[in-house]
């Protein structure tokens, strides 16, 4: 995901009010004013927190992304029944035809 | 029956079961027990007792009860589907949905023919120490109406405590099974990472994510275990391994011998230096703890790990991380909340409308501050830096372990919590305060080894936990060594720990009073 390089780095501070709204777009995210004000406020306290692992020697030191080894997992290629149709349908916002119906994806003019 | 139903451990139910009750009469007695208290209790988030009756009914027509864990009801954490049963995680975004499919935990203790007593209460997507981010309802502490029952696991810790289900499926991601079995005086364990299946968990953080039992007694929680634990080809990352045999190490444990046992009390977790925001009458029990697994022949000595003084930050950079993408599945198409779809907003607004509505604000916070950690520029200096703190973690776990590193210990214990339960509302605004709760319990969790809570005393008249961990796929000496210290303390006490609690014992509701 990208993000605007000019913004602040670990040792430039927290994060600002335009920041978490652009976090907050990224992220899909829509915000009132009063959120805005109140999470700009507690993300920095929290990423001053979190900024602390920093302070960690971890030169050669591997990343741990799991716990536990992590292989592929294959299965025997074998046709099983999925869910029935009807059933996924069933807890969908909004269903048609047998499919989910979406908002619209493309502009006016698309 | 010298007791009622209610207040009994489940082994005692089973055999209760076995001379001729009915799972009719037992769960009766629960619902019974619910609908009294639980308007201010706040368990739970989901009963249906016509259901939970029928199901009974079911068991006891088949004459199986009793066999196993067959006509004993359990209470599940909201975070695990269940196949036509209301599922919402502890949110709005979900509020109403029925999911079309069984978690694999929800499936292996229907099997088993226990009965589902009701969904239990939760933060918001597991994101919380106290169940005050639920979207629903407050929870309270049976053992003072003002204090939180811990979290994320609060309805369910709540509910076992409060006598409102025998035991209680919990998940734990960051301490969310063991905060809350510690400050309502429940054991709650964390297995292994891998070693229960995540099959129908809904996702907050998939490389901690683990359910695990709450219960009365070590031995309730062996028996839970046992009965969700082993080997699923639904999860890819289910350790393949025989189910664990724990509630045999929790009888023999109960017998007192420690001899030979080699126990690290970790400096790190409120030793030396290390003290600060740990209260002096929750060291002082943790201390007494380990004075009496001395007494049991247990070795003991202390053992330094640095690097968990580094673990709560690299778990909040971590999980909120993992949730930022997990919870990108709640976009308002397939399933739950959608808002703003009136022909004019287009997919992308409402999406942000929806998760607008359909999130507390914890999880917007995670949301962000996990976008944020994961963004690129950034990505090094908090994701990847946490990560290489989580390979630190892990080595301080092995080095203790290895005799040849200098540690040489079998299990390494501490306080579960650096506080006994605080008062509702006290940390609600203050994230950090609250993220603090879970600084014993993430060590654990980031290295994937299994770690117990077990009563160890009261502090200010409320439960303090003991948390024993192990190595990877070593859960049975957790169950061994917390049914030691448990069978000392009942002994010393003349009775069981939650006897202590007033509330429960004061009012059988239903059942062979």
């Amino acid at each position: 995901m990208e993000f605007h390089p000019s913004m602040s780095t670990p040792s430039q501070g927290p994060l600002s009010r335009d920041e978490v709204a652009h976090l907050a777009r990224l992220a899909r995210l829509a915000v009132t004013d009063e959120e805005l004000d109140l999470f700009a406020g507690q993300l920095a306290a929290v990423l001053d927190a979190v900024a602390q692992v920093g302070k960690a020697g971890v030169e050669d030191v591997q990343p741990t992304t799991h716990a536990v080894p992590m292989t592929n997992v294959m299965r025997a290629d074998v046709v099983r029944p999925c869910l029935p149709r009807e059933a996924v349908l069933a807890g969908a916002p909004a269903a048609e035809d047998g499919r989910f119906r979406v908002p619209r994806i493309l502009q006016e003019e698309a | 029956m010298s007791t009622s139903f209610t207040a009994m451990t489940v082994s005692e139910l089973q055999d209760a079961l076995r001379d001729g009750a009915t799972s009719a009469d037992v769960t009766r007695s629960y619902l019974d027990r619910i609908e009294a208290e639980d308007g201010e209790l706040g368990a739970y988030l989901h009963v249906d007792p016509e259901a939970s009756l029928e199901r009974a009914a079911a068991v006891d027509a088949a004459g199986t009860a009793g066999t196993g864990l067959a006509g004993v009801p359990v209470a599940l954490k909201d975070v695990v589907v269940t196949e036509g049963i209301p599922t919402t995680s502890g949110s709005r975004i979900l509020e109403g949905w029925k999911p079309p499919y069984d978690a694999t935990v929800a499936a292996r203790l229907a099997a088993a023919d226990t009965v589902l007593l009701g969904k239990t209460n939760m933060d918001e997507f597991a994101m919380g120490s106290s169940t005050e981010n639920s979207a629903y309802r407050v929870t309270r502490n049976p053992w003072n109406p003002e204090r939180i029952p811990g979290g994320s696991s609060g309805g369910s810790s709540a509910a076992v405590a409060g006598g409102l289900a025998p035991w209680a499926i919990g998940t734990d991601t960051g301490g969310s099974i063991r905060q809350p079995a510690a400050l309502t005086g429940l054991v709650g364990h964390k297995p292994t990472y891998g070693s229960v299946s995540r099959y129908g968990l809904i996702a907050f953080s998939s490389s901690l994510d683990q359910a695990g039992p709450m219960a009365r007694t070590v031995l309730d929680a062996a028996l839970l275990h046992e009965a969700i634990g082993g080997h699923d080809p639904l999860d890819s990352t289910s350790i393949d391994a025989p189910v664990p045999v724990l509630a045999e190490c929790a009888r023999r444990g109960a017998e007192g011998d420690l001899s030979g046992l080699k126990v690290g009390v970790v400096r790190e977790l409120g030793g030396d230096g290390h003290a600060d925001g740990y209260e002096p009458g929750v060291l002082a029990r943790v201390a007494e703890a380990v004075a009496l697994l001395e007494s049991m022949g247990a070795e003991v000595r202390e053992v330094s790990c640095p690097a968990f003084d580094l673990a709560l930050p690299a778990y909040y950079l971590i999980a909120p991380s993992e949730a930022s993408s997990n919870l990108s599945r709640f976009d308002g198409v397939r399933f739950g909340l959608r808002v703003g779809d009136d022909g004019d907003h287009d997919l992308d607004e409402v999406m942000a409308l929806t998760r607008q509505r359909g999130f507390g604000a914890e999880v917007k916070r995670r949301i962000i501050l996990g976008t944020y950690a994961l963004s690129s520029g950034y990505y090094e200096a908090y994701y990847g830096q946490a990560q290489k703190v989580r390979t630190l973690i892990s080595r301080d776990f092995s080095a203790a372990w290895d005799g040849a590193a200098g540690g040489g210990v079998d299990v390494l214990v501490s306080p579960t919590t650096p506080t006994v339960a605080f008062p509702l509302g006290s940390r609600v605004d203050d994230p950090v305060a609250m993220y603090a709760a879970d600084l014993c319990t993430l060590p654990a969790s980031l290295a994937g080894v299994p770690a117990i809570s077990v009563p160890c005393g009261l502090s200010d008249g409320l439960p303090v936990g003991f948390q024993i961990m192990a190595p990877a796929l070593a859960d049975d000496r957790c169950y061994q060594v917390a049914a030691a210290l448990e069978a000392a303390q009942d002994a010393a006490r003349g009775s069981r720990f939650l006897d202590q609690l007033p509330r429960r014992a004061a009012q059988p509701v239903g059942g062979a009073a």
